[in-house]
């Protein structure tokens, strides 16, 4: 029977990896991530799960090893964080193009440099484009549930990718929260065995990880790509199957108030529940907002959010990056370029907030939409947004 | 690879590119890549095998008789073989590297 337990929400994650029952997990410390791989150590260490824990030199080796892993069948997972997320670049994208359904979460810091320990969302925007399911979390019931989540999707044989679970680091990381956990077999009807399209079987040989001449790499491609556009399918299979064994129910986009709202806030991850208290105090006031939660980033929602969009007359999106020299920032770009045949075209605002762990406060986002409620309309000039606090 | 394999649309091509026939790189001839050939001169060899340790594509077989022999469908023409033969600290190299041209 599922019980409520306070703990930081680390250690809720490594404690859902061991209900998902891993196999193999290959990470490397780095801040804000340390503690779920150091839990997971201790978990296995002490016989409480029973999965190769794999010390590695760093984490282009952490990706490394769960690629080989994941290959020969084993449920892999790791774990990461900003100049680790970094490093691993180049082997997420293998992954991703191996179809190896690896989970990891990354507890998302700011990118060096200058050197930052502290959450935002630049670790992740940097590696946008690796192929992988990517979710925000918002609080630690949904980190745990997400790990669990993910484990039963990216291993569906209709999907077999890799996915990420991105859950800011520090202030969501860190917390102690109330988890409502699962017991072990709950878990295992939730997450059936991994039965891998391939595996690396001395018995029945197969070359994995080849090179493509151009007569492959474009079809390779597409393949990958129509792969994680369809997983949507699924995930929300997924999710659907998660409402039914436990009663929370998840949706790639999540809306809060925006009903006559003219208004609305685009928020991904723990900002929304500090953007939702806001949305609170301005309805209060009367101001017609509302907020609208980016849960899942790829594959991207775009028929959901275009649905919970629609009907405002401006849209504040917050980005947690800077894309430098863009024409907008990442978020924003995405949103700005799917609103495009909408008609009449809401204005966007952009804010980028909270890098390099600034506070973010509840006044930050009323100050937010007071400045969008008298702003021009959209487009603006290139590179147009706020950078929210910023010291003139 | 096969004319048929290369005609693969996206749906055909297996999940993860996957390799089903493994070990299948040897169908990939490598040695027209190459634009110097080693010639062998027998009369130099002291059947030492360096040249067939060294060898970075293991283009270069060793013979019953204990002689290298080069595989040229695969050999790239690093010339890796003619460096570091023994007996090229006499001068007295085993291989030489010609260009393709001249086997035109």
């Amino acid at each position: 029977m599922s019980k409520r337990v306070g703990m930081e929400v680390s250690i809720a994650v490594a404690e859902a990896v061991k209900l998902a029952n891993a196999d193999v997990i290959a990470a490397y410390p780095i801040t804000p991530q340390t503690h779920i791989v150091e839990h997971l150590s201790e978990l296995v260490a002490d016989g409480d799960l029973d999965a190769e824990y794999v010390c590695v030199e760093s984490e282009h080796s952490a990706m490394s090893a769960v690629v080989g892993s994941s290959a020969a069948g084993a449920r892999s997972f790791t774990a990461t964080a900003s100049q680790g997320l970094a490093l691993m670049h180049e082997i997420l994208f293998i992954a991703s193009s191996m179809r190896l359904p690896i989970v990891m979460t990354v507890a998302n810091r700011a990118l060096s440099g200058p050197l930052s320990i502290w959450n935002d969302h630049s670790d992740i925007m940097a590696s946008r484009d690796c192929g992988w399911i990517q979710y925000f979390v918002e609080n630690g019931q949904e980190a745990f549930d997400h790990v669990l989540i993910a484990f039963r999707v990216a291993e569906d044989p209709e999907v077999s990718l890799p996915a990420i679970v991105n859950l800011d680091g520090f202030i969501l990381s860190h917390m102690i929260e109330p988890h409502i956990l699962l017991d072990d077999e709950e878990a295992a009807r939730y997450i059936p065995p991994f039965r891998p399209i391939n595996r690396l079987d001395p018995d029945n040989p197969v070359t994995m990880g080849d090179f493509a001449t151009p007569d492959f790499y474009t079809e390779v491609k597409k393949g990958q790509e129509e792969a994680l556009r369809d997983s949507r399918t699924t995930i929300d299979k997924g999710w659907q199957e998660f409402a039914e064994l436990t009663g929370r129910k998840y949706q790639a986009v999540e809306t809060y108030k925006t009903e006559g709202a003219d208004i609305l806030m685009l928020s991904m991850g723990a900002l929304g529940e500090t953007a939702s208290v806001a949305v609170d105090r301005m309805r209060d006031k009367g101001l017609p907002v509302g907020l609208v939660k980016l849960r899942l980033w790829r594959p991207f929602p775009s028929d959901d959010l275009l649905k919970a969009l629609g009907g405002a007359k401006k849209i504040v999106v917050m980005d947690r990056a800077i894309s430098f020299g863009a024409a907008t920032n990442p978020v924003a770009a995405e949103v700005a370029s799917l609103l495009y045949d909408t008609e009449p075209r809401p204005c966007i605002f952009n804010s980028v907030i909270g890098l390099g762990g600034r506070d973010v406060r509840v006044e930050d986002f009323e100050a937010i939409v007071k400045k969008a409620m008298q702003g021009h309309t959209y487009p603006g000039p290139v590179g147009d947004y706020d950078l929210i606090g910023v010291r003139e | 690879m096969t004319s048929k394999e290369k005609a693969w649309t996206w749906k055909e091509i297996p999940v993860g590119a996957v390799a089903e026939d493994p070990g299948s790189s040897s169908q990939y001839l490598t040695g027209g890549w190459r634009s110097q050939r080693p010639v062998f001169t027998p009369d130099n060899c002291v059947q030492c095998g360096v040249c067939y340790i060294y060898c970075p594509d293991a283009s270069i077989v060793m013979t019953p008789e204990g002689y290298p022999d080069i595989l040229l469908d695969y050999c790239k023409g690093c010339g890796i073989c003619a460096r570091e033969c023994y007996m090229a600290t006499f001068g007295l190299s085993c291989f030489e590297m010609v260009d393709e041209e001249e086997f035109r």
